[in-house]
């Protein structure tokens, strides 16, 4: 069956017609494994309305991108939404699948999976192609993240991934990026939506966007107080970067939650993250430690966050920032 | 109306420690639960008992210690038990998993399944929307509230950035998150009832299925290689002065160039 499979397809999620940022991280990781098959990548757009943001699809790195563009599929629901990607499948033989783990992903991608009879591999944090078998190979955190697993679908096709937020690179948009732009019918009417959205309610996302961050002054316990806190948003202006929290931070109520960095929370992978006053949970590390440089300060010698940390420091955190904020300032 | 739970029996996995030295996973005396999005699922099933009137079913699949959290779904008010347990069932990844629990399901009566949104071991969320795929009914996963009006499911459903409010005729399905759903204790007066309730155990012959298209040899995906994470190496920690910290730690963005 992998003679006629081929290409990876990239789910391009939206919402009210705004690509989400995790499909295009997707399109960025499908371009790195494309090279490896000589595949193309072909970005599958669906919604109502949808077609005007076609063109940003090729312009993110896609070589095509399908349109499927109807009133039917307004809003998400399960149905139509796995009808069309099935007929996708039907007419193109993808070798790949690749949908972003969020709440409407890992609604999607099952569904699909089921239908036709394929493997699929959840919330994933690493994709590699096998250099022999060219088959995907997909890693992923299970057992609250203590444990990595690396997943193959040896025999069935479509591979399908879902893969996690934040940790992809995506590239950046260039106006000079061509590719086609396809439009699709793919017969899915009235009669699929076989669930009612009565109403949608919007809520504000979170604020403060912990996971599109280069630099994160994080903080835990240790830092004691709200107070403390004003010390690492000191720090994190300075560099430029955004303040977060673990979970006993949160639950203290010194940041809010979708500042939260782990397992629960947020997933971030910045350039810098200095962690403060964190004795470095199993769950916290699991949502930072793909972060380029880690600076650790805690007056635990003992705190499990160094063993991750390129520089740690056993040290008071109120007594170490201030004097840090003042070196930092001089060297601009 | 007729009501199914389908639960999961796990390891506390915020109780799974790694061993400092080799970097494995000790699961010697790590406690087994409930699953947490599982036990918001038989919390929903009993709010509408409650308020509407149901007869609630619960299903596990697992090895046959797997009985304890049924007993527990017992203790919390369910009405009916069934353990699905077989060696043909072990090595099963969520395809296989999804298409063993919906055979049984088709052999029952009901109006809406429900499941725990994702179990905290594998963290897949993957097996609900497959059960109901396989049985061919709609769903709404990430799910925060239910109730019925007029014999329709009305359910919350969370996104990111929303939640759809989306009514579902039945038979249909849910996924529950334990994140707003607060389950209720066990019954004092039920636990002994709980106890002394049969438990109905469900194997292989019971589903008419091949062999060949559940467990570890129906499944589209299988485990290459798993391990721990390890401890990667990193730099050493230092014990100094707060002043001679904070040059220590500029010196090293600049040299970085991050500042």
């Amino acid at each position: 069956m992998s003679d006629i499979s081929k290409d990876i397809y990239v789910y391009i999620e939206q919402r009210d017609c705004q690509i989400e940022k995790g499909s295009i991280e997707l399109i960025g990781e499908a371009k790195k494994l494309a090279k490896e098959l000589d595949y193309k990548v072909v970005g599958v757009i669906i919604g109502n309305g949808v077609s005007k943001v076609a063109n940003e699809v090729i312009e993110y790195g896609a070589d095509e991108v399908i349109v499927i563009d109807a009133p039917v599929f307004e809003n998400y629901t399960t149905e139509p939404y796995t009808k069309a990607m099935v007929y996708v499948i039907n007419e193109r033989h993808p070798d790949i699948i690749l949908v972003s783990a969020s709440s409407l992903g890992r609604d999607l991608a099952p569904r699909i999976s089921a239908r036709v009879h394929t493997g699929l591999t959840a919330d994933c944090t690493q994709l590699e192609i096998d250099p022999e078998k060219k088959i995907l190979l997909m890693t992923r955190p299970a057992f609250g993240g203590n444990i990595m697993a690396t997943i193959i679908c040896e025999n069935n096709r479509p591979q399908i991934a879902t893969v996690r937020g934040g940790v992809m690179q995506a590239l950046d948009k260039d106006p000079a990026r061509t590719g086609v732009i396809t439009n699709m019918d793919t017969g899915v009417t009235e009669a699929d939506l076989n669930v009612e959205v009565l109403e949608v309610i919007k809520s504000v996302r979170d604020k403060v966007d912990i996971s599109a961050a280069e630099i994160i002054v994080s903080g835990g316990r240790g830092v004691g107080s709200t107070e403390g806190f004003k010390l690492l948003e000191d720090v994190a202006n300075i560099l430029g970067g955004v303040v977060a929290g673990s979970r006993g931070a949160v639950d203290e109520g010194w940041v809010s939650k979708p500042q939260q960095v782990g397992q629960t929370g947020t997933t971030v992978r910045p350039k810098l993250y200095i962690a403060c006053g964190i004795s470095g949970a199993i769950q916290h590390i699991a949502g930072m430690e793909g972060s380029e440089y880690i600076i650790a300060i805690n007056k635990d010698p003992g705190a499990e966050i160094f063993k991750y940390a390129n520089v740690g420091i056993v040290g008071d955190v109120k007594k170490v920032l201030p004097l840090l904020a003042k070196e930092l300032e001089a060297c601009k | 109306m007729n009501i199914i739970v389908c639960v999961k029996q796990v390891p506390d996995t915020t109780e799974v420690k790694l061993d400092p030295v080799t970097g494995t996973l000790i699961r010697e005396g790590v406690p087994t639960i409930m699953n947490p999005d599982d036990k918001a699922a038989l919390e929903l099933a009993l709010q509408l008992k409650d308020n509407n009137g149901a007869t609630v079913t619960v299903v596990t699949m697992g090895p046959p210690q797997a009985e304890k959290v049924l007993r527990e779904a017992l203790g919390m008010g369910a009405d009916e038990a069934y353990l699905m347990t077989d060696r043909a069932f072990a090595g099963a990844d969520t395809w296989a998993t999804s298409k063993t629990i919906a055979a049984f399901l088709k052999t029952l009566q009901y109006d809406l399944i429900i499941c725990g949104r994702q179990a905290i071991d594998g963290d897949t969320a993957q097996v609900g929307p497959q059960i109901c795929e396989h049985l061919g009914i709609p769903q709404v996963s990430y799910c925060e509230e239910v109730k019925m009006e007029d014999g329709a499911i009305i359910a919350k459903r969370q996104f990111e950035d929303r939640h759809h409010i989306i009514k579902m005729k039945t038979p249909c399905a849910l996924t529950a998150l334990s994140e707003c759903i607060e389950p209720r204790y066990m019954n004092v007066g039920k636990i002994v009832d709980a106890y002394e309730k049969e438990i109905k155990v469900i194997g292989f012959d019971a589903l008419g299925l091949e062999r060949d298209e559940i467990g570890l040899k129906g499944s589209p995906t299988k485990v290459k290689k798993s391990g721990s994470k390890g401890v990667i190496p990193k730099g050493e920690k230092m014990e100094v002065e707060p002043a001679e910290a904070a040059t220590i730690i500029t010196e090293y963005l600049h040299k970085n160039h991050i500042i």
